[in-house]
């Protein structure tokens, strides 16, 4: 089942009597979610994506907008009515009922001919927590077991009903590490199995690259950029989604762009054409102050190369070192040091003073510095 | 929603608005429900009342001697309990007993241990005699002795509770505090003074606050012990007085009733002020 | 060093052992007196501690010569009506002020607690008039209805359905559950262990309920316990009978006791929870 948001907004009411700003929570969404994906809504706290999932769920109503699965306008209808599974951040498990009763809860709300006995309950319950792996937990309670057992019976609960929707908020959030990777794997395979339309919450870029068809990153209630995580991490639309996505995170310096130069502080570090296409218009680059958004695996070590930047110190990694360095354009621009990955067979004598790179052109990213967007070359 | 406002509506604001009337309404008579004006008189009345002082000295007495002997009591038991390891919920539960029986019930036990009838002086005179006093009576016999037997029955009704609440609180207070204080050998008196007492004191003015509100209200324990004339036992209390006015031999007084309901209000919510001012001072948070 | 602390100790069993005493002498002795007879009782100018010759005819007398039957039974309707009544009015009030979203909530619940202020005492008056206008007296609605709800526990309560996360309320909601059953399967056995307390605490003040019950009724036929026992007191069995009088304040006593034997982690888990004087 595809998912359609045409124009959705939320605003929320002031809470505060003085100060009647209201919150703008979700602010004209308008995607296609493609019916069988994995889709991760990304974005830093407090930017509205949970309000976005709450709205698609039926939780919330928009102020504006419609929302769409399939063909059908389901903005109207109440949660229960849009075949929807929803998996809480906190799991939201009843504390009170076994795992079996948690996940039979949703069963037990049907009405009509749609009423089932206490066997076909059990069977479906089985079922789901087949799918989860589960099924020898049943007769616990919730806090007699792990997060990441609690997890799957969240996941279990939510799909007994067989919803056309999956929906699942900052999912991995109360994991540790290990079973945050463990689990991740696990949502992603579900999902194959299933094949179940599946959108998910996160705040860390990480988690939503590694496993989703298709991200959509989004600041302060307004979508960013949508697209698959690689297309989306090679060629960021503005500084934001460049920043927000990739670690080591890239390295932003301040710049200019003069007679089809790009400068960092004195040094001219890449050719650029004389235009560029900025949201979608044609300008002119020439005495452009800009950013330059450089990606850590974007540096070669090179003793001539045009960037200079003052040599901290090397971190070995193994398969890769990391070359941590700080330059005055990048200070200037916030990033505290500069960080370069390049392959371990370079050899860096630690006690030089300087460290010199030239770019790789595709790992570079040039972006406009009054509206931070992306400068795109299309000769390039 | 709706029926506890409504509960609530009739229940417990209407009538404290009523009781502001009734109190100011003059010669109201409860059978035909007429007054003849509004005024002060029945305050007036009520304090020249001999029987309504009587039942004030006699709250204050029950005030002043059961708050802070209960108090001082619990805290020592509560200190005694908690420093023992063994049976200490074994003693706690028996300790509480006297919370969920019946005062009323219990009260007639009371009387019949102090009770000096043509057959017995009673257990608690044989006691006195074994020890070389002279037995008294203390249902019927001199003011004194009824006003020890009272403060003595209140105390063993009211204690439970704040045994149990202090308890808890000594329980609560973080076993490190403790533990550094040994480390630099305070001593036991010290830890006291300095370490639990602080830690506690708002539990105990908790305790005393909400001990002299339910003191002042002493009713019951006196039906128990002395029957339900208590002005003409001399024991009656201000709540007695309120409810006596009301209904019983002496009842049909609402505006009585009122009034002197309205001057116990009067003197709890100043006393009450005062404790929270005093804790305010000197209550560790 | 290791002596010292011995002695301590010693003496603060022994202390306790005496407090633990003087608390169950009372009861003790009510048993005791309450199975001798009326002849040895008053023969015993030196009470003796034991009984020599048990009897149950107390027992028998108690609930023959004066109605306890009866006020046995009047005292199970209140409480099970006043204590199911309240419940029910308690758990919805706390619902709306933990969950429903109307205008003037906060303001209505500052009033509520500000409700908690007044003297109960004061309160009392005026329903005894009201009731008596309404001609209830001697009837249970006029015991009943003036204490099935109570501002304490209605604020206890909401503050503990407060505490239930607000996501599994909406994890209820995607499933389409209805506010009253979100209510009944989710929000009160979440809240179990708080509704036991109060269902026990008003339990308890129910089955001892003086002042009230003496106001309102005056037919033998409406008294509870508590009324019952004392007119016992006052008119006694003919005569004096005390052993006849201890019988029934073992009656009156045992259910309670047997309650909290029961449930005593529960009622005083409750009662320090709570912070309240029953």
């Amino acid at each position: 089942m595809k998912v359609v948001l045409r124009e959705l907004t939320k605003i929320f009411p002031s809470r505060d009597k003085k100060d009647k700003t209201e919150v703008v929570a979700v602010d004209n969404f308008d995607i296609e979610i493609p019916d069988g994906k994995l889709v991760g809504l990304l974005g830093p706290s407090g930017c509205g994506k949970s309000t976005a999932l709450n709205l698609i769920c039926g939780l919330e109503k928009p102020t504006r907008g419609r929302i769409f699965f399939g063909d059908e306008d389901v903005t109207d209808l109440p949660p229960e009515q849009r075949g929807v599974g929803m998996v809480f951040q906190n799991y939201a498990l009843f504390p009170h009922m076994t795992v079996e009763q948690n996940i039979t809860f949703p069963l037990g709300n049907l009405k009509g001919d749609k009423k089932l006995s206490k066997e076909e309950m059990k069977a479906k319950a089985l079922e789901a927590a087949g799918l989860v792996q589960i099924e020898n937990l049943m007769s616990r309670k919730p806090k007699e077991m792990s997060g990441g057992q609690q997890q799957r019976v969240a996941i279990a609960r939510a799909l007994v009903k067989r919803p056309k929707i999956l929906l699942l908020d900052e999912p991995l959030s109360n994991l540790d590490a290990r079973l945050r990777l463990q689990t991740r794997e696990e949502i992603r395979r579900i999902q194959r199995e299933t094949g179940i339309t599946t959108i998910f919450v996160t705040h860390d870029q990480e988690e939503a690259m590694s496993i989703s068809d298709m991200i959509v990153v989004m600041k302060a209630g307004r979508i960013h950029q949508v697209g698959k995580p690689q297309e989306v991490y090679d060629k960021p639309v503005n500084l934001f989604v460049a920043k927000f996505l990739g670690t080591p995170a890239i390295n932003v310096f301040k710049g200019r762009i003069d007679k089809g130069g790009l400068y960092i502080g004195d040094e001219k570090v890449l050719d650029v054409p004389d235009t560029a296409l900025m949201n979608g218009e044609d300008v002119q680059t020439d005495g452009r102050e800009v950013y330059a958004g450089i990606r850590p695996e974007g540096f070669i070590l090179d003793e001539n190369g045009p960037l200079t930047c003052r040599l901290d110190r090397v971190e070995v990694m193994g398969r890769d070192i990391s070359v941590v360095s700080f330059h005055d354009a990048a200070t200037n621009a916030g990033t505290v040091c500069v960080r370069s990955i390049i392959s371990a067979e370079n050899d860096i004598d630690e006690n030089e003073d300087t460290v010199r790179f030239s770019l790789k052109p595709a790992k570079t990213h040039i972006f406009d510095a009054e509206s931070e967007c992306v400068l795109q070359f299309t000769g390039k | 929603m709706l029926p506890a406002i409504l509960f609530l509506g009739v229940f417990m604001v209407y009538p404290l608005i009523d009781v502001l009337i009734y109190s100011v309404e003059e010669n109201y008579n409860f059978a035909s429900q007429v007054y003849s004006g509004y005024g002060l008189f029945n305050y007036s009345y009520v304090l020249h009342d001999t029987y309504f002082v009587q039942a004030l000295k006699n709250t204050f007495i029950i005030v002043i001697i059961t708050v802070p002997i209960s108090t001082g009591l619990a805290l020592l038991i509560s200190l005694g309990l908690s420093s023992i390891g063994r049976i200490q919920s074994l003693f706690q539960t028996v300790y509480f007993l006297p919370y969920v029986t019946n005062t009323l019930a219990v009260g007639l036990v009371f009387m019949v241990l102090f009770k000096k009838t043509a057959y017995s002086d009673g257990l608690i005179n044989l006691l006195i005699n074994a020890f070389g006093g002279k037995s008294i009576d203390f249902i019927d016999g001199p003011y004194w002795a009824k006003i020890m037997v009272m403060c003595i029955y209140t105390i063993w009704v009211v204690i439970p509770f704040k045994i149990l609440i202090l308890t808890s609180a000594l329980a609560s207070v973080n076993e490190e505090y403790y533990k550094a204080a040994r480390v630099d050998g305070t001593s036991p008196f010290r830890i006291f003074v300095r370490i639990t007492l602080p830690m506690i004191s708002p539990t105990i003015f908790y305790l005393i606050i909400t001990g002299f509100i339910g003191a002042f209200k002493a009713y019951s324990d006196e039906v128990a012990l002395f029957g339900t004339d208590l002005n003409s036992a001399g024991m009656n209390t201000i709540v007695g007085y309120v409810y006596d006015m009301l209904y019983g031999n002496s009842g049909g007084y609402p505006s009585y009733a009122s009034a002197a309901a309205l001057i116990l209000f009067a003197i709890v919510f100043t006393i009450t002020v005062i404790n929270l001012l005093i804790s305010r001072k000197t209550v560790t948070q | 060093m290791k002596n010292v602390r011995k002695i301590k100790t010693t003496i603060t069993y022994i202390l306790l052992s005496i407090w633990a005493l003087i608390v169950l002498f009372p009861f003790y002795w009510m048993l005791l007196t309450s199975i001798k007879s009326y002849a040895s009782y008053n023969g015993e100018y030196v009470p003796k501690f034991y009984a020599e010759h048990p009897t149950f005819e107390n027992y028998v007398n108690a609930f023959t010569a004066v109605p306890l039957g009866r006020y046995f039974l009047n005292t199970l309707i209140f409480t099970l009506v006043t204590t199911g009544l309240m419940m029910v009015v308690i758990i919805l009030s706390a619902y709306a002020f933990a969950r429903i979203d109307f205008k003037g909530r906060a303001a209505l619940f500052a009033f509520f607690l500000a409700l908690m202020m007044i003297p109960n005492e004061l309160v009392i008056i005026t329903n005894f008039v009201t009731i008596t206008n309404l001609n209830m007296r001697n009837t249970f609605l006029g015991l009943i209805l003036p204490s099935v709800t109570s501002v304490f526990y209605i604020y206890l309560l909401k503050e503990n359905f407060e505490m239930i996360p607000e996501e599994l309320y909406k994890a209820a909601k995607v499933d389409g559950t209805s506010d009253i059953k979100y209510l009944i399967k989710v929000m009160i056995p979440i809240s179990q262990p708080t509704i036991v307390t109060i269902i026990i605490l008003k339990v308890i003040e129910c089955w001892n309920a003086y002042v009230w019950p003496r106001l309102i009724t005056d037919d033998e036929n409406y008294f509870l316990v508590s009324n019952g026992i004392q007119s016992i007191r006052e008119n006694g069995f003919g005569r004096e009978n005390i052993p006849a009088m201890m019988a029934a304040v073992v009656a009156i006593s045992v259910p309670l006791i047997i309650l909290f034997l029961i449930f005593h982690k529960k009622i005083m888990a409750g009662v320090s929870r709570g912070g309240i004087k029953g």
